[in-house]
Protein backbone atom coordinates (compact mmCIF):
# COMPACT_ATOMS: atom_id res chain seq x y z
CA UNK A 1 0.00 0.00 0.00
CA UNK A 2 1.54 3.32 -1.04
CA UNK A 3 0.83 6.29 1.12
CA UNK A 4 -1.20 8.82 -0.79
CA UNK A 5 -1.60 11.46 1.89
CA UNK A 6 1.13 12.05 4.42
CA UNK A 7 0.87 14.57 7.22
CA UNK A 8 3.62 15.27 9.72
CA UNK A 9 3.50 17.56 12.76
CA UNK A 10 0.84 19.86 11.30
CA UNK A 11 0.16 22.98 13.39
CA UNK A 12 -2.27 25.80 12.66
CA UNK A 13 -3.19 28.65 14.98
CA UNK A 14 -5.82 31.34 14.56
CA UNK A 15 -4.86 34.08 16.95
CA UNK A 16 -4.97 32.48 20.38
CA UNK A 17 -6.85 29.40 19.24
CA UNK A 18 -4.74 26.42 18.25
CA UNK A 19 -6.84 24.58 15.69
CA UNK A 20 -4.23 21.93 14.91
CA UNK A 21 -1.65 21.02 17.49
CA UNK A 22 0.73 18.66 15.72
CA UNK A 23 -1.21 16.16 13.62
CA UNK A 24 0.46 13.11 12.08
CA UNK A 25 -1.33 10.76 9.74
CA UNK A 26 -0.85 8.59 6.69
CA UNK A 27 -3.58 7.51 4.29
CA UNK A 28 -3.10 4.68 1.86
CA UNK A 29 -3.98 4.98 -1.80
CA UNK A 30 -7.47 3.92 -2.76
CA UNK A 31 -8.71 3.85 0.82
CA UNK A 32 -11.29 5.85 2.69
CA UNK A 33 -9.54 7.66 5.46
CA UNK A 34 -11.66 9.35 8.06
CA UNK A 35 -10.99 12.21 10.42
CA UNK A 36 -13.46 11.79 13.23
CA UNK A 37 -14.05 14.40 15.89
CA UNK A 38 -16.52 16.83 17.39
CA UNK A 39 -17.11 20.33 16.06
CA UNK A 40 -14.06 22.46 16.60
CA UNK A 41 -11.66 19.52 16.74
CA UNK A 42 -9.68 20.83 13.77
CA UNK A 43 -11.07 18.62 11.01
CA UNK A 44 -11.99 21.43 8.65
CA UNK A 45 -8.67 23.17 9.24
CA UNK A 46 -6.87 19.97 8.29
CA UNK A 47 -8.91 19.61 5.10
CA UNK A 48 -8.30 23.24 4.18
CA UNK A 49 -4.56 22.81 4.57
CA UNK A 50 -4.64 19.64 2.47
CA UNK A 51 -6.61 21.54 -0.21
CA UNK A 52 -4.00 24.35 -0.27
CA UNK A 53 -6.57 26.87 1.02
CA UNK A 54 -4.62 27.44 4.24
CA UNK A 55 -0.92 27.44 4.96
CA UNK A 56 0.13 25.58 8.12
CA UNK A 57 2.22 27.32 10.80
CA UNK A 58 4.41 24.25 11.24
CA UNK A 59 4.78 20.74 9.89
CA UNK A 60 4.20 19.53 6.36
CA UNK A 61 1.69 17.63 4.28
CA UNK A 62 2.02 15.80 0.99
CA UNK A 63 -0.75 14.73 -1.33
CA UNK A 64 0.18 12.27 -4.06
CA UNK A 65 3.80 13.11 -3.32
CA UNK A 66 3.38 16.87 -3.73
CA UNK A 67 3.94 19.32 -0.90
CA UNK A 68 0.80 21.36 -0.23
CA UNK A 69 2.75 24.54 0.49
CA UNK A 70 5.52 24.35 -2.10
CA UNK A 71 3.60 22.68 -4.94
CA UNK A 72 0.01 23.87 -4.46
CA UNK A 73 -0.81 23.84 -8.19
CA UNK A 74 0.19 20.19 -8.53
CA UNK A 75 -1.91 19.32 -5.49
CA UNK A 76 -4.93 21.21 -6.89
CA UNK A 77 -4.68 19.12 -10.03
CA UNK A 78 -5.18 15.96 -7.97
CA UNK A 79 -7.98 16.89 -5.63
CA UNK A 80 -11.72 17.34 -5.59
CA UNK A 81 -13.19 19.21 -2.63
CA UNK A 82 -16.67 18.94 -1.22
CA UNK A 83 -17.09 21.47 1.52
CA UNK A 84 -19.01 21.44 4.75
CA UNK A 85 -21.70 23.59 3.24
CA UNK A 86 -22.57 22.70 -0.33
CA UNK A 87 -20.39 25.04 -2.37
CA UNK A 88 -22.57 25.17 -5.43
CA UNK A 89 -23.42 28.33 -7.31
CA UNK A 90 -27.05 28.81 -6.40
CA UNK A 91 -27.69 31.20 -9.26
CA UNK A 92 -26.66 28.69 -11.88
CA UNK A 93 -28.50 25.56 -12.94
CA UNK A 94 -27.08 22.19 -11.94
CA UNK A 95 -25.86 21.69 -15.46
CA UNK A 96 -24.23 25.12 -15.68
CA UNK A 97 -22.44 24.49 -12.39
CA UNK A 98 -20.83 21.32 -13.69
CA UNK A 99 -20.17 22.76 -17.15
CA UNK A 100 -18.37 25.71 -15.57
CA UNK A 101 -16.09 23.45 -13.51
CA UNK A 102 -15.34 21.35 -16.59
CA UNK A 103 -14.35 24.43 -18.58
CA UNK A 104 -12.21 25.70 -15.70
CA UNK A 105 -10.43 22.35 -15.66
CA UNK A 106 -9.48 22.82 -19.30
CA UNK A 107 -12.11 20.66 -20.99
CA UNK A 108 -13.46 21.75 -24.35
CA UNK A 109 -17.06 22.96 -24.56
CA UNK A 110 -18.57 19.73 -25.80
CA UNK A 111 -16.48 17.55 -23.47
CA UNK A 112 -17.54 19.68 -20.50
CA UNK A 113 -21.19 19.42 -21.56
CA UNK A 114 -20.96 15.66 -21.95
CA UNK A 115 -19.29 15.23 -18.56
CA UNK A 116 -21.95 17.42 -16.93
CA UNK A 117 -24.77 15.37 -18.47
CA UNK A 118 -23.17 12.12 -17.38
CA UNK A 119 -22.60 13.27 -13.79
CA UNK A 120 -26.13 14.63 -13.52
CA UNK A 121 -27.38 11.19 -14.54
CA UNK A 122 -25.00 9.42 -12.11
CA UNK A 123 -26.23 11.55 -9.24
CA UNK A 124 -29.89 11.32 -10.11
CA UNK A 125 -30.16 15.00 -10.99
CA UNK A 126 -31.05 14.78 -14.69
CA UNK A 127 -34.58 15.98 -14.14
CA UNK A 128 -33.42 19.10 -12.28
CA UNK A 129 -30.48 19.74 -14.61
CA UNK A 130 -31.87 22.98 -15.99
CA UNK A 131 -33.22 24.35 -12.72
CA UNK A 132 -31.34 26.86 -10.59
CA UNK A 133 -29.42 25.20 -7.78
CA UNK A 134 -31.13 27.44 -5.23
CA UNK A 135 -34.36 25.55 -5.88
CA UNK A 136 -32.68 22.23 -4.97
CA UNK A 137 -33.32 20.38 -1.72
CA UNK A 138 -30.48 19.90 0.78
CA UNK A 139 -29.79 16.39 -0.45
CA UNK A 140 -29.78 17.47 -4.11
CA UNK A 141 -27.34 20.26 -3.34
CA UNK A 142 -24.95 17.87 -1.63
CA UNK A 143 -25.15 15.55 -4.60
CA UNK A 144 -24.48 18.41 -6.99
CA UNK A 145 -21.57 19.52 -4.82
CA UNK A 146 -20.17 16.00 -4.86
CA UNK A 147 -20.65 15.82 -8.63
CA UNK A 148 -18.84 19.17 -9.00
CA UNK A 149 -15.83 17.83 -7.12
CA UNK A 150 -15.73 14.83 -9.44
CA UNK A 151 -15.84 16.60 -12.82
CA UNK A 152 -12.08 16.26 -13.34
CA UNK A 153 -12.02 12.64 -12.11
CA UNK A 154 -9.63 13.54 -9.30
CA UNK A 155 -7.62 10.70 -7.75
CA UNK A 156 -8.16 12.35 -4.34
CA UNK A 157 -11.54 13.31 -3.01
CA UNK A 158 -12.02 15.33 0.16
CA UNK A 159 -15.41 15.14 1.80
CA UNK A 160 -15.81 17.58 4.64
CA UNK A 161 -18.82 16.47 6.70
CA UNK A 162 -20.71 15.43 3.58
CA UNK A 163 -23.92 14.41 5.33
CA UNK A 164 -24.22 16.94 8.16
CA UNK A 165 -27.79 18.17 8.20
CA UNK A 166 -29.15 15.57 5.79
CA UNK A 167 -32.13 13.36 6.48
CA UNK A 168 -31.43 9.63 6.96
CA UNK A 169 -32.52 8.62 3.46
CA UNK A 170 -30.31 11.22 1.77
CA UNK A 171 -27.42 10.17 4.00
CA UNK A 172 -27.76 6.55 2.91
CA UNK A 173 -27.90 7.62 -0.76
CA UNK A 174 -24.75 9.65 -0.39
CA UNK A 175 -22.99 6.83 1.43
CA UNK A 176 -23.69 4.39 -1.35
CA UNK A 177 -22.42 6.91 -3.92
CA UNK A 178 -19.23 7.39 -1.93
CA UNK A 179 -18.77 3.63 -1.68
CA UNK A 180 -19.00 3.18 -5.42
CA UNK A 181 -16.40 5.91 -5.89
CA UNK A 182 -13.90 4.11 -3.74
CA UNK A 183 -14.27 0.97 -5.74
CA UNK A 184 -12.92 3.06 -8.66
CA UNK A 185 -9.62 3.54 -6.84
CA UNK A 186 -10.18 7.06 -5.61
CA UNK A 187 -8.54 7.95 -2.30
CA UNK A 188 -11.14 9.55 -0.06
CA UNK A 189 -10.47 11.77 2.92
CA UNK A 190 -13.66 12.02 4.92
CA UNK A 191 -14.29 14.21 7.94
CA UNK A 192 -17.27 13.47 10.08
CA UNK A 193 -18.63 13.84 13.56
CA UNK A 194 -20.70 10.70 13.24
CA UNK A 195 -19.18 7.44 14.35
CA UNK A 196 -21.64 5.47 12.25
CA UNK A 197 -20.61 7.39 9.14
CA UNK A 198 -16.93 6.62 9.71
CA UNK A 199 -17.99 3.09 10.57
CA UNK A 200 -19.94 2.71 7.31
CA UNK A 201 -17.32 4.13 5.00
CA UNK A 202 -13.83 4.31 6.41
CA UNK A 203 -11.01 1.80 6.22
CA UNK A 204 -8.98 3.78 8.67
CA UNK A 205 -10.10 6.32 11.28
CA UNK A 206 -8.14 8.99 13.04
CA UNK A 207 -9.92 10.53 16.02
CA UNK A 208 -8.97 14.12 16.70
CA UNK A 209 -9.86 16.38 19.58
CA UNK A 210 -8.56 19.87 20.33
CA UNK A 211 -6.26 19.65 17.32
CA UNK A 212 -4.55 16.45 18.42
CA UNK A 213 -4.77 12.87 17.26
CA UNK A 214 -6.09 10.94 20.23
CA UNK A 215 -6.66 7.57 18.60
CA UNK A 216 -6.19 5.85 15.28
CA UNK A 217 -7.17 2.55 13.81
CA UNK A 218 -9.98 0.76 12.08
CA UNK A 219 -13.53 1.26 13.23
CA UNK A 220 -13.37 -2.16 14.89
CA UNK A 221 -10.21 -1.20 16.82
CA UNK A 222 -11.87 1.91 18.14
CA UNK A 223 -15.02 0.19 19.23
CA UNK A 224 -13.01 -2.45 21.04
CA UNK A 225 -11.73 0.36 23.20
CA UNK A 226 -15.22 1.41 24.16
CA UNK A 227 -16.88 -1.91 24.39
CA UNK A 228 -19.19 -3.41 21.89
CA UNK A 229 -22.51 -2.24 23.29
CA UNK A 230 -24.12 0.30 25.54
CA UNK A 231 -27.19 -0.15 27.71
CA UNK A 232 -29.37 2.89 28.30
CA UNK A 233 -31.69 2.63 31.28
CA UNK A 234 -34.26 5.04 32.65
CA UNK A 235 -36.30 4.02 35.69
CA UNK A 236 -39.87 5.29 35.98
CA UNK A 237 -39.19 6.39 39.55
CA UNK A 238 -36.32 8.77 40.08
CA UNK A 239 -35.71 7.15 43.50
CA UNK A 240 -34.74 3.91 41.76
CA UNK A 241 -31.83 5.48 39.91
CA UNK A 242 -29.16 4.60 42.53
CA UNK A 243 -30.33 0.97 42.69
CA UNK A 244 -30.46 0.72 38.92
CA UNK A 245 -26.98 2.16 38.75
CA UNK A 246 -25.71 -0.39 41.26
CA UNK A 247 -27.17 -3.24 39.24
CA UNK A 248 -25.85 -1.93 35.94
CA UNK A 249 -22.42 -1.44 37.48
CA UNK A 250 -22.09 -5.19 37.82
CA UNK A 251 -22.38 -5.54 34.03
CA UNK A 252 -19.97 -2.70 33.18
CA UNK A 253 -16.75 -3.53 31.40
CA UNK A 254 -14.79 -1.30 33.77
CA UNK A 255 -15.44 1.28 36.45
CA UNK A 256 -15.27 4.24 34.03
CA UNK A 257 -17.91 2.73 31.81
CA UNK A 258 -20.99 3.91 33.72
CA UNK A 259 -22.58 7.34 33.77
CA UNK A 260 -25.69 8.89 35.19
CA UNK A 261 -27.24 11.97 33.75
CA UNK A 262 -30.49 12.99 35.41
CA UNK A 263 -32.55 9.81 35.49
CA UNK A 264 -30.75 8.15 32.59
CA UNK A 265 -28.03 5.63 33.31
CA UNK A 266 -25.74 4.53 30.47
CA UNK A 267 -23.25 1.77 30.74
CA UNK A 268 -20.80 0.18 28.33
CA UNK A 269 -21.36 -3.48 29.02
CA UNK A 270 -18.76 -6.18 29.06
CA UNK A 271 -18.56 -8.58 26.13
CA UNK A 272 -20.99 -11.46 26.32
CA UNK A 273 -23.56 -9.71 28.50
CA UNK A 274 -27.12 -10.03 27.16
CA UNK A 275 -29.79 -7.39 27.51
CA UNK A 276 -32.09 -10.10 28.93
CA UNK A 277 -29.79 -10.63 31.90
CA UNK A 278 -29.87 -6.93 32.69
CA UNK A 279 -33.65 -6.80 32.34
CA UNK A 280 -34.12 -9.78 34.67
CA UNK A 281 -31.91 -8.31 37.39
CA UNK A 282 -33.76 -4.99 37.27
CA UNK A 283 -37.05 -6.84 37.37
CA UNK A 284 -35.90 -8.93 40.33
CA UNK A 285 -35.34 -5.72 42.27
CA UNK A 286 -38.80 -4.55 41.27
CA UNK A 287 -37.61 -1.54 39.33
CA UNK A 288 -40.01 -0.41 36.63
CA UNK A 289 -38.28 0.92 33.57
CA UNK A 290 -39.34 3.76 31.29
CA UNK A 291 -36.61 2.87 28.84
CA UNK A 292 -34.20 -0.01 28.61
CA UNK A 293 -32.31 -0.28 25.37
CA UNK A 294 -29.20 -1.66 23.84
CA UNK A 295 -27.30 0.42 21.33
CA UNK A 296 -23.94 0.80 19.72
CA UNK A 297 -21.46 3.19 21.29
CA UNK A 298 -21.82 6.77 20.13
CA UNK A 299 -19.01 9.14 19.32
CA UNK A 300 -19.50 10.60 22.79
CA UNK A 301 -18.73 7.26 24.34
CA UNK A 302 -15.72 6.67 22.11
CA UNK A 303 -14.53 10.05 23.24
CA UNK A 304 -15.26 9.36 26.83
CA UNK A 305 -13.38 6.12 26.65
CA UNK A 306 -10.38 7.66 24.94
CA UNK A 307 -10.16 11.10 26.47
CA UNK A 308 -12.06 10.81 29.72
CA UNK A 309 -14.27 13.75 28.77
CA UNK A 310 -17.38 14.01 26.67
CA UNK A 311 -17.46 15.95 23.41
CA UNK A 312 -18.04 19.55 24.25
CA UNK A 313 -21.10 20.73 22.42
CA UNK A 314 -20.57 24.31 23.53
CA UNK A 315 -17.46 24.43 21.41
CA UNK A 316 -19.54 24.31 18.27
CA UNK A 317 -17.58 25.50 15.30
CA UNK A 318 -14.63 26.88 17.20
CA UNK A 319 -12.73 26.01 14.09
CA UNK A 320 -14.76 28.02 11.67
CA UNK A 321 -15.27 30.92 14.05
CA UNK A 322 -11.59 31.19 14.78
CA UNK A 323 -10.87 31.25 11.08
CA UNK A 324 -13.35 34.02 10.56
CA UNK A 325 -12.08 36.11 13.42
CA UNK A 326 -8.46 35.80 12.41
CA UNK A 327 -8.88 37.29 8.97
CA UNK B 1 -0.98 6.62 -9.48
CA UNK B 2 -4.00 6.49 -11.73
CA UNK B 3 -4.08 8.69 -14.79
CA UNK B 4 -4.84 12.29 -14.05
CA UNK B 5 -7.53 13.64 -16.29
CA UNK B 6 -6.93 17.28 -15.48
CA UNK B 7 -4.75 18.93 -18.04
CA UNK B 8 -2.12 21.45 -17.23
CA UNK B 9 -3.61 24.92 -17.27
CA UNK B 10 -1.08 27.06 -19.01
CA UNK B 11 -1.16 30.68 -20.12
CA UNK B 12 -3.70 30.16 -22.85
CA UNK B 13 -6.11 28.75 -20.30
CA UNK B 14 -6.05 31.88 -18.19
CA UNK B 15 -8.09 33.57 -20.92
CA UNK B 16 -10.53 30.66 -21.18
CA UNK B 17 -10.80 30.55 -17.38
CA UNK B 18 -11.38 34.29 -17.16
CA UNK B 19 -14.10 34.11 -19.81
CA UNK B 20 -15.69 31.07 -18.14
CA UNK B 21 -15.97 32.96 -14.86
CA UNK B 22 -17.17 36.10 -16.64
CA UNK B 23 -19.87 34.02 -18.31
CA UNK B 24 -20.86 32.60 -14.96
CA UNK B 25 -21.17 36.09 -13.48
CA UNK B 26 -23.28 37.25 -16.40
CA UNK B 27 -25.52 34.18 -16.15
CA UNK B 28 -26.37 35.43 -12.66
CA UNK B 29 -28.22 38.32 -14.27
CA UNK B 30 -30.57 35.81 -15.85
CA UNK B 31 -31.23 34.23 -12.46
CA UNK B 32 -31.74 37.52 -10.64
CA UNK B 33 -33.99 39.83 -12.65
CA UNK B 34 -33.55 42.46 -9.93
CA UNK B 35 -29.98 42.84 -11.17
CA UNK B 36 -31.32 43.70 -14.59
CA UNK B 37 -33.62 46.25 -13.00
CA UNK B 38 -30.67 47.72 -11.16
CA UNK B 39 -28.67 47.94 -14.37
CA UNK B 40 -31.44 49.26 -16.57
CA UNK B 41 -34.68 50.47 -15.11
CA UNK B 42 -33.28 52.17 -12.01
CA UNK B 43 -30.91 54.54 -13.88
CA UNK B 44 -33.59 55.24 -16.46
CA UNK B 45 -35.99 56.13 -13.67
CA UNK B 46 -33.37 58.38 -12.09
CA UNK B 47 -32.89 60.13 -15.39
CA UNK B 48 -36.59 60.76 -15.90
CA UNK B 49 -37.21 61.78 -12.27
CA UNK B 50 -34.31 64.17 -12.00
CA UNK B 51 -34.85 65.80 -15.33
CA UNK B 52 -38.60 66.28 -15.04
CA UNK B 53 -39.00 66.75 -11.27
CA UNK B 54 -36.04 68.97 -10.48
CA UNK B 55 -35.09 70.12 -13.96
CA UNK B 56 -37.45 73.09 -14.11
CA UNK B 57 -36.36 74.35 -10.70
CA UNK B 58 -32.61 73.86 -11.12
CA UNK B 59 -32.28 75.04 -14.70
CA UNK B 60 -34.76 77.14 -16.60
CA UNK B 61 -36.26 74.12 -18.36
CA UNK B 62 -36.07 70.37 -18.15
CA UNK B 63 -34.68 70.28 -21.66
CA UNK B 64 -31.79 72.45 -20.59
CA UNK B 65 -31.32 70.47 -17.42
CA UNK B 66 -31.12 67.22 -19.39
CA UNK B 67 -28.04 68.60 -21.15
CA UNK B 68 -26.49 69.24 -17.74
CA UNK B 69 -27.64 66.18 -15.84
CA UNK B 70 -27.21 63.28 -18.29
CA UNK B 71 -23.42 63.03 -17.86
CA UNK B 72 -23.92 63.23 -14.09
CA UNK B 73 -26.49 60.44 -14.07
CA UNK B 74 -24.21 58.29 -16.25
CA UNK B 75 -21.34 58.62 -13.79
CA UNK B 76 -23.60 58.11 -10.79
CA UNK B 77 -24.97 54.92 -12.31
CA UNK B 78 -21.56 53.42 -12.97
CA UNK B 79 -20.44 54.41 -9.47
CA UNK B 80 -23.35 52.43 -8.02
CA UNK B 81 -23.04 49.35 -10.24
CA UNK B 82 -19.99 47.94 -8.40
CA UNK B 83 -22.30 47.46 -5.42
CA UNK B 84 -23.46 44.33 -7.14
CA UNK B 85 -19.83 43.28 -7.49
CA UNK B 86 -19.20 43.77 -3.77
CA UNK B 87 -22.28 41.82 -2.77
CA UNK B 88 -21.62 39.02 -5.27
CA UNK B 89 -18.04 38.58 -4.03
CA UNK B 90 -19.24 38.58 -0.46
CA UNK B 91 -21.85 35.92 -1.18
CA UNK B 92 -19.30 33.80 -3.08
CA UNK B 93 -17.05 33.78 -0.02
CA UNK B 94 -19.89 32.93 2.33
CA UNK B 95 -21.22 30.14 0.16
CA UNK B 96 -17.83 28.50 -0.32
CA UNK B 97 -17.80 29.13 -4.08
CA UNK B 98 -14.48 30.97 -3.75
CA UNK B 99 -13.06 27.95 -1.89
CA UNK B 100 -14.06 25.76 -4.77
CA UNK B 101 -12.40 28.10 -7.28
CA UNK B 102 -9.28 28.24 -5.17
CA UNK B 103 -9.07 24.48 -4.87
CA UNK B 104 -9.08 24.20 -8.67
CA UNK B 105 -5.85 24.31 -10.67
CA UNK B 106 -6.64 27.72 -12.16
CA UNK B 107 -4.88 31.05 -11.84
CA UNK B 108 -6.33 33.08 -8.99
CA UNK B 109 -6.24 36.11 -11.27
CA UNK B 110 -8.85 34.39 -13.45
CA UNK B 111 -11.46 34.75 -10.71
CA UNK B 112 -10.79 38.48 -10.38
CA UNK B 113 -10.36 38.92 -14.13
CA UNK B 114 -13.68 37.16 -14.77
CA UNK B 115 -15.38 39.48 -12.33
CA UNK B 116 -13.99 42.58 -14.03
CA UNK B 117 -14.81 41.33 -17.51
CA UNK B 118 -18.41 40.75 -16.49
CA UNK B 119 -18.57 44.14 -14.79
CA UNK B 120 -17.23 45.71 -17.97
CA UNK B 121 -20.23 44.27 -19.80
CA UNK B 122 -22.69 45.49 -17.19
CA UNK B 123 -21.25 48.98 -17.06
CA UNK B 124 -21.14 49.31 -20.85
CA UNK B 125 -24.73 48.12 -21.10
CA UNK B 126 -25.97 50.71 -18.61
CA UNK B 127 -23.99 53.55 -20.17
CA UNK B 128 -25.29 52.84 -23.66
CA UNK B 129 -28.85 52.37 -22.42
CA UNK B 130 -28.97 55.64 -20.46
CA UNK B 131 -27.28 57.60 -23.22
CA UNK B 132 -29.79 56.14 -25.68
CA UNK B 133 -32.76 57.22 -23.58
CA UNK B 134 -31.14 60.62 -23.03
CA UNK B 135 -30.97 61.12 -26.77
CA UNK B 136 -34.59 60.00 -27.17
CA UNK B 137 -35.63 62.55 -24.52
CA UNK B 138 -33.79 65.28 -26.40
CA UNK B 139 -30.16 65.23 -25.31
CA UNK B 140 -27.87 66.58 -28.03
CA UNK B 141 -24.13 65.91 -28.23
CA UNK B 142 -22.33 69.18 -28.82
CA UNK B 143 -18.92 67.87 -29.84
CA UNK B 144 -17.46 65.46 -32.34
CA UNK B 145 -18.13 61.72 -32.47
CA UNK B 146 -14.61 61.16 -31.15
CA UNK B 147 -15.33 63.36 -28.13
CA UNK B 148 -18.61 61.54 -27.50
CA UNK B 149 -16.87 58.16 -27.69
CA UNK B 150 -14.10 59.40 -25.40
CA UNK B 151 -16.72 60.45 -22.85
CA UNK B 152 -18.36 57.00 -22.96
CA UNK B 153 -14.99 55.25 -22.57
CA UNK B 154 -14.09 57.53 -19.68
CA UNK B 155 -17.33 56.76 -17.85
CA UNK B 156 -16.98 53.01 -18.42
CA UNK B 157 -13.36 53.14 -17.22
CA UNK B 158 -14.51 54.98 -14.10
CA UNK B 159 -17.10 52.29 -13.41
CA UNK B 160 -14.40 49.62 -13.59
CA UNK B 161 -12.14 51.73 -11.38
CA UNK B 162 -14.82 51.84 -8.70
CA UNK B 163 -15.01 48.03 -8.77
CA UNK B 164 -11.74 47.86 -6.84
CA UNK B 165 -12.70 49.74 -3.67
CA UNK B 166 -16.09 48.02 -3.75
CA UNK B 167 -14.41 44.62 -4.24
CA UNK B 168 -12.31 45.36 -1.17
CA UNK B 169 -15.49 46.03 0.81
CA UNK B 170 -17.07 42.83 -0.52
CA UNK B 171 -14.04 40.75 0.47
CA UNK B 172 -13.57 42.36 3.87
CA UNK B 173 -17.17 42.60 5.10
CA UNK B 174 -18.57 39.65 7.02
CA UNK B 175 -22.17 40.05 5.91
CA UNK B 176 -23.96 41.40 2.87
CA UNK B 177 -25.78 43.84 5.14
CA UNK B 178 -22.51 45.48 6.11
CA UNK B 179 -21.52 45.61 2.43
CA UNK B 180 -24.73 47.54 1.80
CA UNK B 181 -24.27 49.94 4.68
CA UNK B 182 -20.63 50.66 4.05
CA UNK B 183 -21.16 50.97 0.30
CA UNK B 184 -23.96 53.48 0.66
CA UNK B 185 -22.00 55.53 3.19
CA UNK B 186 -19.25 55.91 0.63
CA UNK B 187 -21.00 56.08 -2.73
CA UNK B 188 -23.98 58.25 -1.83
CA UNK B 189 -22.01 61.33 -0.66
CA UNK B 190 -19.45 60.84 -3.41
CA UNK B 191 -22.06 60.99 -6.13
CA UNK B 192 -24.29 63.69 -4.64
CA UNK B 193 -21.63 66.08 -3.34
CA UNK B 194 -20.31 66.48 -6.84
CA UNK B 195 -21.14 68.33 -10.00
CA UNK B 196 -23.62 65.58 -11.00
CA UNK B 197 -26.89 67.44 -10.43
CA UNK B 198 -26.03 71.02 -9.51
CA UNK B 199 -22.96 73.20 -10.03
CA UNK B 200 -20.77 73.01 -6.88
CA UNK B 201 -20.76 76.84 -6.72
CA UNK B 202 -24.33 76.67 -5.35
CA UNK B 203 -23.20 74.64 -2.29
CA UNK B 204 -21.99 76.11 1.01
CA UNK B 205 -18.26 76.79 1.10
CA UNK B 206 -17.13 73.76 3.13
CA UNK B 207 -19.06 71.44 0.86
CA UNK B 208 -17.70 73.13 -2.24
CA UNK B 209 -14.18 72.13 -1.21
CA UNK B 210 -15.21 68.48 -1.06
CA UNK B 211 -17.20 68.69 -4.28
CA UNK B 212 -14.27 70.25 -6.14
CA UNK B 213 -11.82 67.59 -4.97
CA UNK B 214 -14.21 64.72 -5.42
CA UNK B 215 -12.97 62.32 -8.13
CA UNK B 216 -16.59 61.93 -9.23
CA UNK B 217 -16.70 65.65 -10.03
CA UNK B 218 -13.55 65.37 -12.12
CA UNK B 219 -15.00 62.50 -14.16
CA UNK B 220 -18.39 64.18 -14.54
CA UNK B 221 -16.80 67.49 -15.61
CA UNK B 222 -14.63 65.75 -18.17
CA UNK B 223 -17.50 63.62 -19.52
CA UNK B 224 -19.88 66.60 -19.59
CA UNK B 225 -17.48 68.84 -21.48
CA UNK B 226 -16.65 66.09 -23.96
CA UNK B 227 -20.33 65.34 -24.53
CA UNK B 228 -21.30 69.00 -24.90
CA UNK B 229 -18.30 69.93 -27.01
CA UNK B 230 -16.91 72.41 -24.45
CA UNK B 231 -13.20 72.93 -23.82
CA UNK B 232 -12.14 70.06 -21.56
CA UNK B 233 -9.54 71.96 -19.57
CA UNK B 234 -7.72 69.92 -16.94
CA UNK B 235 -10.78 67.82 -16.00
CA UNK B 236 -9.75 64.91 -18.24
CA UNK B 237 -6.24 64.78 -16.84
CA UNK B 238 -7.56 65.07 -13.28
CA UNK B 239 -10.01 62.23 -13.74
CA UNK B 240 -7.39 59.97 -15.30
CA UNK B 241 -4.98 60.70 -12.45
CA UNK B 242 -7.76 59.97 -9.94
CA UNK B 243 -8.57 56.66 -11.60
CA UNK B 244 -4.92 55.63 -11.61
CA UNK B 245 -4.61 56.53 -7.93
CA UNK B 246 -7.78 54.64 -6.97
CA UNK B 247 -6.72 51.50 -8.84
CA UNK B 248 -3.15 51.75 -7.55
CA UNK B 249 -4.38 51.94 -3.96
CA UNK B 250 -7.36 49.61 -3.95
CA UNK B 251 -6.43 46.88 -6.44
CA UNK B 252 -3.40 45.66 -4.44
CA UNK B 253 -5.40 45.92 -1.20
CA UNK B 254 -8.32 43.97 -2.64
CA UNK B 255 -6.06 41.30 -4.13
CA UNK B 256 -4.11 40.96 -0.89
CA UNK B 257 -7.33 40.59 1.12
CA UNK B 258 -8.65 38.13 -1.43
CA UNK B 259 -5.56 35.97 -1.05
CA UNK B 260 -5.63 36.15 2.72
CA UNK B 261 -9.29 35.72 3.48
CA UNK B 262 -9.94 32.16 4.55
Amino acid sequence: MTSAIEVQGLVKRFGKVTALDGIDMVAGQGTVFSLLGPNGAGKTTAIRILSTLLVPDAGWARVGGYDVVRQPKSVRRLIGLTGQYAAVDELLSGKENLYMIGRLLGMGGSAARARATQLLADFDLSEAAGKLARTYSGGMRRRLDLAASLVGRPPFLYLDEPTTGLDPASRRDLWSMIRSLVSDGTTVLLTTQYLDEADQLADEIVVIDHGKVIAAGTSKDLKMRVGGQVVVAQPVDLGDVPTARRILESFARDEDAIHTEGEVVTVSIADGVQLGQVARRLDDEGIQMDELALRRPSLDEVFLAITGHVTEENELDVDADAERRSS
Amino acid sequence: MSAVAIQDSGRSNIITNTLTIARRNLLHIKATPEQLVEMSIQPLMFLVLFVYVFGGAIASSSKQYLQFALPGILVQTVAFLPFTTAIAINVDFQRGVIDRFRSLPIARSAVIGGRITADGFRVTWSVLLITGLGVVLGFRFGGTAVEAAAAMILVIAFGLTMCWPMALIGITARTTESVNTLGFLIILPLTFISSAFVPPETMPGWLQGFARWNPVTAVIDAARRLMLGLPVGDALVRSIVWMIVIVAVFAPLAIARYRRRV
